[in-house]
């Protein structure tokens, strides 16, 4: 798999289909790009577990805090990693081991963070791949949301964008592209 | 198996459709004109969410719309940029794209052959705000290494140059500001996306005034600031504090780690334009977003024409001389076939024989072209500085900014070549 560059369907099947997303170094601080992403997630109706054994038992944005994906108490379809890509070759190890046990189908790595044995290691398991992208990006690119901050998103379509029903100004992703 | 990326539309395509879809709630085709200053809220936690840029969406419009983001949208595309903002002039989008950069006290180099109003404001505003610019030759692009210090933060330079004729050797320039860290910022305002892509060269800003060529149709003045994605200002060893300190007005948040390759073009909205405030009305982002959906056919007649034009000059009598890239004769025509290889534009400059009266009087008699100080119109737009806009100068002033007696400039229009070239004829003939 070629990870220097994503086609748009292998994204937005991934972020279309997931519904629960454990945030691997996910920080209580709301100027990280971790909370951000959290909170537009949340907003987006993804269940979000954030895991960081500094913060076991607190909470961030109203949600319980795990030390490790291990204590994790239910499925979880997508691992989302803000650690360093050194960092992340570990973390995608205890993914792979609990893979059946949570149900996680996809590694998902933060802008900057990429380890390529990593993933090969991840898609010899039989998960799907995602380095140096950020889910929120991603979301706001394919939703068609991110446009209205000026960026080039990248896509062309004739189609309507997807309303969300809740509120003003919230697209959703379709389930197919 | 290596997957191929999502097959890349065509230029023309892109000029049309990028950033632009049917409106979700009405299925209206043509991006409306969002003509309201605000936007309202789902209840406090949205809007709280809006201002700390946790989500997406509109506020107010000073700060965008979304008119005005199909139109940023549809340049980021065309100029191969991560994001760009949309701004109320090209003067405005210089200034933020330099605020964004400096710190007082800061240095930046320019090339000096520019728009005198680019000059101006870099000799001028720029210097009250304390922001030093450094002049550099841009036909020899060694003077921007001999002009770089340890306080510079960016390069300037035009494309194709105005007046016209000169063509800048963007790779040498690019070149130099990697070698000393900065980012290259390129003007790309005669060119168009069309001609030419400073991306393509190493430029990490693309400016552009969208009054001209980009709108085309000299009804909307607008300009614009397009993030190339290409400069790392995390790793950059010269400070742009801006993008990655710790942001005071944002909770702290560092642009550069949240917003990744488009947090330059972030940067200049949330911050920039929202102190600075020059605004683009969603009107005029409007019109000129209709404008470009025909950028590519009207870059390729503007160029057609100029050429026939330039052609009939440099034989005419009464020329001394004509200065246009596009003819096979200029000293800029190898290096135009480099940067801009599908034309060099349409505004270019001839000299009169009888100087200052002999321009004073083509002017006043031509019956076709207009008579005004702007460039990059469907109309044909003519224009003798020294009796103008450097009225004001000394001779010797004049001469330096390429304005010298003798100098008329044109800006060629897309009406029938043969049009232009009799009135050109007539008003040369004129008594």
């Amino acid at each position: 798999m070629n990870h220097d560059s994503y086609q748009d369907s292998y994204i937005a099947g991934i972020l279309a289909q997931a519904k629960a997303i454990a945030m691997v170094g996910a920080s209580a601080g709301s100027n990280r790009p971790s909370y951000f992403a959290m909170k537009y997630l949340l907003g987006k109706g993804y269940a979000i577990f954030p895991v960081n054994p500094t913060l076991r038992g607190k909470e961030i944005q109203g949600r319980k805090v795990y030390a490790a994906l291990a204590d994790l108490p239910g499925p979880v379809d997508m691992v989302d990693i803000f650690r360093n890509s050194a960092a992340a070759a570990e973390i995608v190890r205890e993914a792979i081991a609990l893979k059946k046990k949570l149900g996680i189908g996809v590694i998902w790595m933060q802008l900057g963070v990429r380890n390529d044995r990593a993933a090969t290691e991840a898609e010899a398991a039989g998960l799907k791949v995602v380095m140096n992208r950020c889910p929120k990006i991603e979301y706001g690119r394919l939703s068609g949301e991110i446009g209205w901050a000026g960026v080039n998103a990248g896509i062309l379509s004739s189609k309507r964008p997807l309303l969300s029903g809740a509120g003003v100004q919230s697209h959703v992703i379709g389930g197919k592209r | 198996m290596p997957q191929p990326k999502d097959a890349q539309p065509g230029f023309a395509t892109l000029a049309i459709h990028a950033g632009a879809a049917p409106d979700p709630s009405t299925g209206a085709r043509v991006t409306p004109i969002y003509q309201t200053t605000s936007y309202v809220f789902n209840d406090v936690d949205h809007a709280a969410a809006l201002f700390n840029l946790e989500v997406f969406g509109n506020i107010y419009t000073r700060i965008g719309g979304p008119t005005q983001a199909v139109l940023e949208q549809r340049i980021a595309a065309l100029e191969g940029g991560t994001a760009a903002l949309a701004v109320a002039s090209g003067h405005a989008a210089q200034v933020l794209a330099f605020h964004t950069l400096m710190q007082t006290g800061d240095e930046f180099v320019a090339g000096r052959q520019l728009y005198g109003g680019s000059v101006n404001q870099f000799n001028h505003s720029f210097k009250k705000f304390n922001w030093k610019v450094a002049w550099a030759d841009a036909t020899r692009p060694e003077t921007f290494d001999a002009a770089i210090t340890p306080k510079t933060k960016a390069i300037f330079c035009e494309s194709i140059a105005n007046p016209g004729g000169i063509v800048v050797d963007l790779p040498a320039v690019s070149a130099i500001a990697k070698k000393a860290g900065v980012p290259l910022i390129v003007d790309n305002t005669l060119a168009t996306p069309y001609l030419c892509r400073p991306k393509e060269f190493g430029a990490d800003i693309v400016i552009h005034s969208l009054t001209k060529f980009m709108g085309g149709h000299g009804n909307s003045i607008g300009g614009a600031i397009v993030d190339c994605g290409s400069f790392d200002w995390l790793s950059s060893k010269r400070r742009y504090p801006t993008l990655t300190e710790p942001n005071p007005s944002y909770n702290g948040m560092r642009l550069a780690e949240t917003f990744g390759n488009f947090a330059y073009a972030i940067a200049c909205r949330v911050l920039g334009l929202r102190d600075i405030g020059p605004a683009l009305s969603p009107f005029n982002a409007f019109l000129i977003l209709t404008g470009i959906e025909t950028l590519p056919l009207r870059m390729a007649k503007h160029c057609e024409n100029a050429l026939v034009v330039a052609k009939f000059l440099a034989k005419h009598k009464q020329v001394e001389w004509v200065n246009y890239a596009g003819l096979p004769s200029n000293p800029y025509n190898a290096l135009a076939k480099k940067i801009c290889p599908k034309g060099a534009g349409s505004v270019f400059t001839f000299g009169l024989k009888g100087g200052y009266k002999a321009g004073v009087k083509l002017v006043s008699n031509v019956k076709l072209l207009s008579h005004l100080a702007n460039i990059g119109d469907v109309r044909s737009l003519i224009i003798h500085p020294a009796s103008t806009t450097h009225r004001q100068l000394t001779d010797e002033q004049r001469k330096a900014a390429g304005a010298g007696d003798d100098v008329v400039r044109l800006s060629i229009g897309l009406e029938d070549a043969s049009d232009i070239i009799a009135d050109l004829n007539q008003a040369l003939a004129a008594k």
